[in-house]
Formats: structure tokens, sequence, C-alpha cells
């Protein structure tokens, strides 16, 4: 297990190499260091005299990725890509182009995003499961035949809709919700509530549209059928046996979801002005702040590598069957 | 497979389904007070004012940096500059503030002689300005001035560790303060030159303050030395202690309280540089404090908590949320002022007549992107006024009142006030002296053709219908030149129409016919909009400096139709802003969309913009006018204009000026936006005012009424949420007939079986 674990680490590391590259050649074919430091400057009276400074004392006065004026190894280092980059991997994330220290911002927002995104993920995939299971029971019938339809419905919907009528509902026309906003402590629970509920709907169809797929495969095994003929009750076949055995890739699916759990939603947290981590990312991709949008993409792949190996343990946790080598 | 798990009791759903109900009910019973305020609970019966901010965060709340129109609000409540502009009083005049009184300059000639008032420009070889400033006047509260019982500084000298965990100036335990003197404003300016961080102010300065150029030389040397061995991006850098090196002549302190800046030659609006940002106080004690070892790396700077006078301190910054201003309990108190425009005594606005400001105790801005949201909580009540600077988002507002009824009434019931005043900025379309097709011309007789040219597109461009058409996002007045109403030299009625685009009819200007634009596009070799030379149709691009939104398009559309009514094809070449200012900067944009937001209300703040040694394709970006425009006659009426006091030999020569702009069309002249502000019957003294940022110092709440009116608006109406659980039950409620029937189904089936 414990080769297992290393392996994986190792590869790890070379996939961040390769999503820090794509990062840095994405983000300057559009932009030069000069575009940067005159979106932070301001739009009167900027000189390239400031221009230049401003560059120097952020960094982004050395060549992008190769520096054919030095000799040696200088060549590689004396670049934006090297200095940027070499300090990621020892999560020093250095300081936003506003200026700001980006590990203390991370720290500042990873609440907010968890407080919204956790309780989303878990009823999502909760109801997802239930309506599935449901779906599932009543298969070849009409409720199933008119379930799954509300499902293609619902999933056919933009996001926006939903946030944009429930902002207007419940904010705006029955004052049950704050549009949008967020404040600490025991306010926060009025704040996240609605973008929750909102969450859960908007995802519901294409979730449990998922799992219904998942659940069918195995409701039509043989070992269902024996279980029916032993006699057991539909529950118990439904939650006993099939729920069981599609945990696996319901795992798979809900892995790949907790990544978001840190580093939230850029939908939902900006339209309901929640200071997570999402809101930040968009912020500085808006911002064109490469500082940050270079460190939240590191710290999303690096999460979506520490997900995925997590899921893989834990299959082994709940099929016996499998194992790590 | 495994082994069947046991299913659920059936018992336990009902407690399970209870549990989630209760713990619903307890949720929204949780939520005391008004349950749809973007506020903390209570919020509303505290003196605290809420406004709203757009697009981002301010970038730099230093005073040497700040600048932009979104940063100055909270610099100007931080800190208070030697002068200001009056509140009330129209057109704007200055005021003192940190200053005793608004002072004449000295002038004196080359041999040092004084020599009077009215000495003519030439003869001027300095201006002195003797600033007294004001006695008594105390710091906010803040670490950098704590000391201990034997005078030595607290903080003056900590090590990284220490400094670790604190994040904001009230993390440290001790706070301090000590008097305003003369030597803050000399180290503000001296500091101007650092190479620490961007002063925009710089290359202006070194223009006028004697001995600034060489100053800045100097520093940057000095400054070079000590970063020795660092790296250029280092988060901590030695102090850069701008009272050891006092070579700068033009700035000195007389004494505690008496401020001299020297400036050559005569510039008669340097005074209004006296209350921008960048002349305001800055105690080195601040400087010192925030250069120590793990400062910058903590947020710690000027650049998010600044160290002032003025009636706030910044408390709290949350990037791109919220930012929290405080109010300093050191501050001197100020009066109200008592004397205001015409009109304004009728208004209510000197009611608070020489009483004590700041009125309230706490101003949170929030970040509030779109325009939506932000007006139904403003009409919510959750904002009192609509935007902490801008003074066009209340413009929608006003426009949904005027459009609708129901939402007219509704401001009026809810007392909502929209009042509105011309802003001192303007809206242009562009034309670039360096193309070859709209610009200047190579020869004289192309000269000739691109100015009938442009003539013929500023008279087809209709701006009267533009602000009718877009009057929800862009209200405001067609523009006759480049000067805005309210700023001296503008002319009004008759005399100030433009007779290049209009003609007069009954006394009134008429646009002219597009009879006559297609006229002029014959005659400079286009008509039909076909070129006579290549027999092709005469194709304009024309550079956008955001990629469209539907909003924008729409904008960006009705500007394409007015060029093809004399048969122009616009080419749309939206950018973003970047690939934009790069164009700009190159000189390769042609026809282009732009704007300009007055820093001081004179005339020589606009005309500057079409002065032909500012073009900024030539400086390579530093300059300001971007259409690269260049008349030498023009350019030598400026040089002597910028030197004159509001006279009538100063509108003499704005005349002969703006004369030659309407010939020459290097614009075509837009459009003067509104500035609109919106308040509730709670905020008191509201005036928008575009030029002055420190506006929410004079706002005062009545907070109890605010909570009253705010609880009346937003009660929850919870029937539909109970109507809404109800349906769900229903289209529930066959899923669980049809599963207890399978149920019983199967039982039966199995007994028969059985038998």
């Amino acid at each position: 297990m414990a080769g297992y674990i290393a392996r994986r680490i190792l590869h790890a590391l070379w996939i961040l190499v390769g999503v820090n590259l794509l990062t840095f050649v994405l983000f300057f074919a559009v932009n030069s260091p000069d575009n940067i430091a005159r979106l932070n400057l301001g739009g009167k009276r900027v000189t390239q005299q400031a221009i230049d400074a401003w560059k120097v004392q952020h960094g982004y006065d050395k060549p992008l990725w190769y520096d054919a004026t030095a000799g040696g190894t200088a060549r590689v280092t004396n670049t934006i890509l090297y200095q940027r980059s070499l300090r990621m991997f020892s999560l020093d994330f250095g300081r936003a182009d506003s200026g700001r220290d980006i590990g203390y911002e991370l720290g500042r927002r990873v609440g907010p995003s968890l407080l919204l995104m956790l309780p989303m993920i878990a009823m999502t995939t909760a109801a997802s499961i239930a309506f599935a299971l449901a779906l599932v029971f009543f298969r070849a019938t009409y409720l199933d035949f008119f379930g799954t339809v509300l499902c293609v419905v619902m999933m056919s919907i933009s996001s926006l809709f939903y946030i944009i009528v429930a902002q207007w509902l419940f904010g705006k026309v029955l004052h049950e919700f704050p549009i949008s906003g967020y404040e600490g402590g025991a306010d926060a629970f009025k704040f996240v509530l609605l973008p929750v509920l909102v969450g859960v709907v908007f995802q519901l169809g294409s979730e449990a549209r998922l799992f219904r797929a998942m659940l069918l495969e195995e409701a039509g095994k043989d070992y269902v059928r024996t279980a029916r003929a032993k006699g057991l009750a539909e529950p118990a076949v439904l939650f006993g046996h099939v729920l069981r055995n599609a945990w696996l890739p319901i795992m798979t699916h809900v892995g790949a979801l907790l990544p978001y759990a840190f580093l939230g939603s850029l939908v939902f947290e900006s339209f309901f002005g929640i200071p997570g981590l999402g809101n930040y990312t968009i912020q500085a991709i808006t911002a064109q702040d490469f500082a940050i949008v270079h460190a939240m993409v590191f710290v999303g792949s690096a999460l979506y590598i520490a997900a995925y190996l997590l899921t893989d343990l834990a299959y082994a946790w709940v099929d016996p069957r499998v194992r790590l080598a | 497979m495994h082994a069947a798990g046991r299913a659920p009791r059936p018992g336990c759903r009902p407690a399970i389904a209870g549990a989630l109900a209760l713990s619903w009910v307890l949720a929204l019973c949780a939520c005391d007070g008004v349950r749809d305020s973007p506020n903390a609970t209570g919020a509303e019966s505290r003196n605290v004012l809420y406004a709203a901010f757009d697009d981002r965060n301010p970038k730099y709340l230093d005073p040497t940096a700040s600048y932009a129109a979104d940063e100055t609000p909270y610099v100007y409540l931080s800190y208070e500059p030697p002068y200001r502009f009056d509140y009330l009083k129209r057109p704007y005049v200055l005021a003192p503030r940190s200053a005793v009184k608004v002072v004449a300059p000295r002038y004196v000639g080359a041999d040092g002689d004084d020599l009077p008032a009215d000495a003519a420009p030439e003869r001027i070889a300095e201006s002195i300005y003797d600033i007294p400033i004001r006695h008594g006047i105390l710091y906010a509260p803040h670490p950098a001035f704590a000391r201990d019982a034997r005078g030595n500084y607290l903080y003056h000298h900590l090590r990284t560790e220490e400094v670790a965990g604190k994040h904001r100036p009230r993390d440290f335990a001790e706070q301090g303060t000590r008097e305003l003197v003369a030597a803050d404003f000399v180290y503000a300016i001296r500091r101007l030159a650092t190479t620490r961080i961007q002063s925009q102010a710089l290359a202006v300065m070194e223009d006028y303050i004697i001995g600034m150029k060489e100053y800045a030389v100097h520093i940057a040397a000095i400054d070079q030395q000590l970063r020795a061995g660092l790296r250029p991006d280092a988060d901590d850098l030695p102090f850069l202690d701008f009272r050891r090196y006092d070579d700068l002549p033009g700035a000195i302190a007389l004494d505690d309280h008496t401020l001299r800046i020297r400036i050559k030659g005569k510039y008669p609006q340097f005074s209004y540089w006296l209350q921008m940002t960048f002349l305001s106080p800055v105690p080195w004690e601040a400087d010192a404090f925030y250069a120590q070892p793990g400062m910058a790396r903590n947020n710690l700077t000027l650049n998010f908590f600044p160290v002032g006078t003025g009636p706030f301190q910044v408390t709290d910054y949350v990037e791109n949320r919220q930012i929290t201003l405080d109010r300093n309990p050191n501050f001197h108190g100020e009066p109200y002022p008592c004397e205001g425009a015409p009109g304004d005594r009728e208004s209510g606005l000197l009611a608070d007549c020489g009483k004590t400001m700041p009125f309230v105790d706490r101003i949170v801005a929030r970040l509030e992107k779109e325009i939506t949201p932000l007006e139904t909580k403003f009409l919510q009540g959750f904002y009192d006024i609509d935007d902490i600077w801008r003074v066009d988002r209340a413009v929608k507002f006003a426009v949904d009142a005027k459009n609708s009824e129901d939402v007219e009434r509704l401001y009026r019931e809810r007392g909502i006030r929209l009042p509105q005043t011309p802003d001192v900025s303007d809206w242009y379309i562009g034309f670039n002296w360096w193309d070859p097709v709209v610009g200047k011309g190579d020869t004289p007789e192309q000269q000739v053709r691109n100015r009938k040219l442009r003539q013929a597109i500023s008279i087809a461009i209709n701006w009267e219908e533009f602000v009718q058409v877009f009057e929800n996002r862009k209200a405001g007045v067609a523009a006759m030149g480049p000067l805005p109403p309210g700023i001296f030299g503008y002319r009004d009625g008759l005399d100030g129409i433009n007779r290049t685009v209009y003609d007069v009819v009954d006394g009134k200007p008429v646009r002219k016919s597009l009879e006559v634009a297609r006229a002029l596009m014959a005659e400079a070799g286009y008509p039909g909009g076909i070129s006579s030379r290549t027999g092709r149709p005469l194709v304009l691009n024309y550079d956008y400096q955001r990629t469209l939104t539907p909003e924008l398009k729409s904008e960006v559309d009705w500007v394409a139709k007015q060029f093809a009514k004399v048969g122009v094809q616009l080419e749309i070449r939206a950018t973003d802003y970047n690939r934009f200012q790069d164009k700009m900067n190159n000189g390769t944009e042609q026809v282009f969309w732009w704007g300009w937001k007055a820093d001081y209300p004179d005339a020589e703040n606009f005309l500057f913009l079409l002065y032909g040694p500012g073009s900024r394709a030539a400086t390579h970006g530093n300059g300001q006018n971007e259409s690269n425009y260049v008349n030498p006659e023009y350019d030598r009426l400026y040089e002597r204009f910028r030197y004159l006091e509001d006279g009538p030999e100063k509108q003499a020569l704005i005349d002969q000026m703006v004369r030659i702009l309407h010939e020459d069309a290097p614009w075509s002249w837009g459009f003067f936006p509104l500035a609109y502000n919106g308040y509730h019957d709670w905020v008191f003294n509201g005036k928008p005012a575009p030029l002055v940022m420190d506006k929410l110092e004079y706002l005062r709440l009545d907070p109890q009424l605010r909570a009253t009116e705010v609880a009346r608006w937003n009660r929850p109406v919870w029937w539909p949420l109970l109507l809404l659980a109800g349906a769900v039950a229903l289209a529930v409620a066959p899923a669980v007939i049809a599963w207890r029937r399978r149920e019983r189904m199967t039982a039966a089936r199995t007994l028969v079986s059985g038998t």
C-alpha cells in the first residue's frame, strides 16, 4: 500500500509540472507583463517608466521562459516561469499582483467555500441517490418515465436561471433569504442556505440520471434476482444489494467532486457573493492576476490528484476484492 | 457481492424526516431580524453606513500611488490633504482642510525679487506657496506611533516572527498617535520619488516642483544601494527614510505648522493638486513600521491600511468583498458647512450647519458587481446610498422610475431621492491623427479631404439620439466641445454651439442634415461612401476597449449605424483592454471610443487632452492626448492659456481653441454624462458631487428610522413555501402509494403461491 501511495505521489509531481507549464503558456499567450502592469497601474497618467518599475517590483521584468542573455542554468532559472513555479512546489504561493499574500487569502476563504460546498455536495448526493433509487424501484413504469423526463428538464436548465429565479423569488419577493452577501459566525448560515438548496436542485437532475444508470446496471444482475427470489423485500434488495454494489462508481463520481468542496464554485460564489475560493478565482481571472490564477490552478490540480488517490484508497476499503499494489 | 444488509426500519423514516424538518425550522428561526438582510443581524439599527462599490476592490490606498476614482474615497476619508473641494458650493471651489486657509502663491522673478500677482507669466521664475497647517490635528490610532514609558517606539524593531499572525494594525496590542506637522507633508512630497511604489503624480510634479526631477534620480540611486544583494521583487526591503534625504528644495517645512512648496514658473492649477491624494501627509513612523520584515507578506502596508488624520480609518480589508472604515477616535471634528449652492437650503442640505462631523460611526463598502442585485438591495434598504464613488449607477434607478409608474410609486413611497448634477467628464469618439484616412493627412489637399470626412461623420453621429436610446446607462447631454458645463470656459446657448455640426434654428442648435454630411463626404472623396479613387467602399476600423457584452453590442451597433448613414462601413474591432491599450500606445487605432473624468474643475484639465506634445503614441503611452491631435495654432494658444487665471483673457483664448477644435473635429464630441446618486429618506445631506471624494463624511443617518422601514419593507412571506412543500408532497404521494401497493401485492402473491 505504501509503495502504491509513493508511486502515485511521484506521478502527481509530473502532473503538477505539466499543469503548471500549461497554465503559464495559456496565460502569457494572451497577456504580456506590460499588459499586467498597465492593468494594475490604472488607465490615467501611466508612464512607461512606471510600467517598468512595476514589473521589476513584481518579478515580471525577466524573460518568460528562456533567458538567452544569461549563461549556464541561469538561462532557465532567470525566467518568470522558473521563479514563479519553483516556490509553488514548496506551497509558497507568494503575493498576488495586487500585493496581497495569496496563502493568507486561501486560508481566509477556504472556510466559506467549505461551508457552501460540503452541504451542497452531501445533500446533492443523498437526494440524487434517493431519487435514483425511487426511479429504479419504479423502473419501466410511468413514474420512472416522468421522473426521467423531469431529470432531463432539470439538467437542461442553466444554473444561472435557477440562481436568478431563486434570488428573485426567495430574496426579492418573499424576503426569506438574502439575495447575496456573506457574514461570518452564526450569520453565515442564512447566507449559504439558499445557494445550497439551489445547488441541490440544479444538480439533482443530472446526478439522479447518472446514479439511476449505475443502479439499473446493478439491479439487472443475477445476485439481485436471487435476492428477490429469496423473498427479500424490495427496500432490502435496493439498499442492501443494489446500492452497496453500486458504491464503487458512485464513489468515483463523488470523489471527483471533493476538490470543489475546497475550491468552491465559481458560479455560485460569484452570484451569491460568498467570499470563497471560487469567487477569488473568478475575480483573479477578471483582473488577469496571474499570480492568483497560477496558484489556484496549482492548488486545484493538487486537490484533484489527492481526491483521486483517496478515492482509489477508498475502493479497497469499500470492496475487499480490490487490492492496491 | 455482499450479503444483504438490513433495510431501514420503517419507523426510522418519519423520525429522519421530522429531524430534517425540525432542523429546517430551527435554521429559519435562528435568523433573527430581517431575514433577507445581507448585513449582520441587527445591523440596521446601528449608526453604520452601507454603500456598494463595483468591479473590484481598490488597488492603492497609499496616498503616494492612489489616483483611480475607485480608490480615492477611502484615501480622502483616511487622510487630510491641505485643501478639499467644498461639498456644497457650485461651481466647485477649494476650501481648506488640514490647511488653515487656501493661500495665493507668491511670485518671484529670475533675480529673486517678488513680483505682483498680475505679473506676466514669462517673468515668473517661481511660485511659492506658504501653507499654514492647522494645530492640534492628531493621527488615527496606529501601532506605528506606540511608545513605551521611556518614549521608545514599541513596534519599530520587530522581527519576522513577531509579526506572524498579525494581519491588521489592530492586531497589535498598543496603539499611539501624534500631532500632524508640516514635515509630514514634506515627507509625502519627497516620497513621490519612491521607487517602491508607482506614483502617477511624479511625472507631473517633476515638471513643477523645484528639484523634484533631480531628487527622483537621487532617490533611485539611494534605493539601488539599499537593495544591493536583494531580489528586486523581495517582500522585505530596507526602510527608505526620506527624512535623511533632504535635497528637495521645492518642499520644506518652515516650522512645525508651515509648509512651503516652490514650483517652477506659474501654474495656477497647482492649488488643485493640493487637494489631491498625492499631497496627503505621510508620517515617517508609518513608513518605518510597514518597512519591517514580514509586514508586506502579512498585507500590512500603506496600500491596505492607511495612516492618516482623516475622519475615518480602514480597519478591515477583505479583497474583492468588503472594506470597513471606522470613525477615527482622534479626529479633530469639523463643522458641517453653512453655505452652499442656490437651492441647497430649500433641499435641507444646510440643516446640519455647524454640527460636528463625521456623523456616522462606521462605513461598510461592499463589492456589488451587477446593477440588478444592487438596485434590489438598495430598494430593500440594505444600502443607504447606491455607490461609494460612482455617480452613474443610479442612472438606471432613475430611468426605471421614469419608465414605470409602479417603480416610480415605489421610490416615492419609500422616500428615495435620486438627485442629479452634471458630471465633470465626457465621452467621445476619437479619430487618430496619425491615420492616413481619418487623421491629419500628408498633403494640404489630403488634410482638407480628411477634415471633411471627420466633419461628415461628426454630423452623422446623432448623440442626442444616443443619450435617449441608452439613457439607462448613459444619461447625459450631447456635447458641443471638450468642455463640460460647470467648467470655466464652457459656453452655453448660442455662443457655445458647434457650427460645424449644428445649424442655429430659432435660436436653438439643430444638427445639420445628412445631406450636408453626404455633400462633405463627396468633397472628401467618398461620394456615397465609395472612394472616388479606388471605387471601393470606405471601411473604417472602430476600436473598442472591451469585448462586447449584449448591452455593449447594442451601443456599438448603434455607432455602426451612424457611420452607415454616410455610407461608411464600420469594422468593429472589440478587444480586451490590454490589446486596446497596445493599439493606442502604438498609434495603430483608427476610430475609437474614449472618455475622460476630470482631476479638477479647470478647463486646462480638458484642453490638455488635445495638446500636441502630449500625444499618446508619440510619447509611447505617456501622454494623455489619445487622438494624437496636433495643431500648432492650438498648441500655441494652449501654452498661453494654461498660465492664466479665470477671467476674460482666458475665456477668449478658450473660445479660440474650441473654434479650432470644432473646425478640425479630432473628436466627435460625444456627450457629457449626468451624475446621479440614490439616497434613502434616513440619509441626510446627500448631494451628488462627482469631484468630492470625501462626501461620506457629510452624510448623517437615522438608524432607527432605517430599522423600522427595512423591517416593514422586508416582512417574510411564508405561505408560498408551505404551498411549495404541499406541491412536493402531492407530487411524491403517487409514488408512495404505488410503493405501498406494490409491497402489498408482492405479499399477496407470495401468500397465494404458498397455498
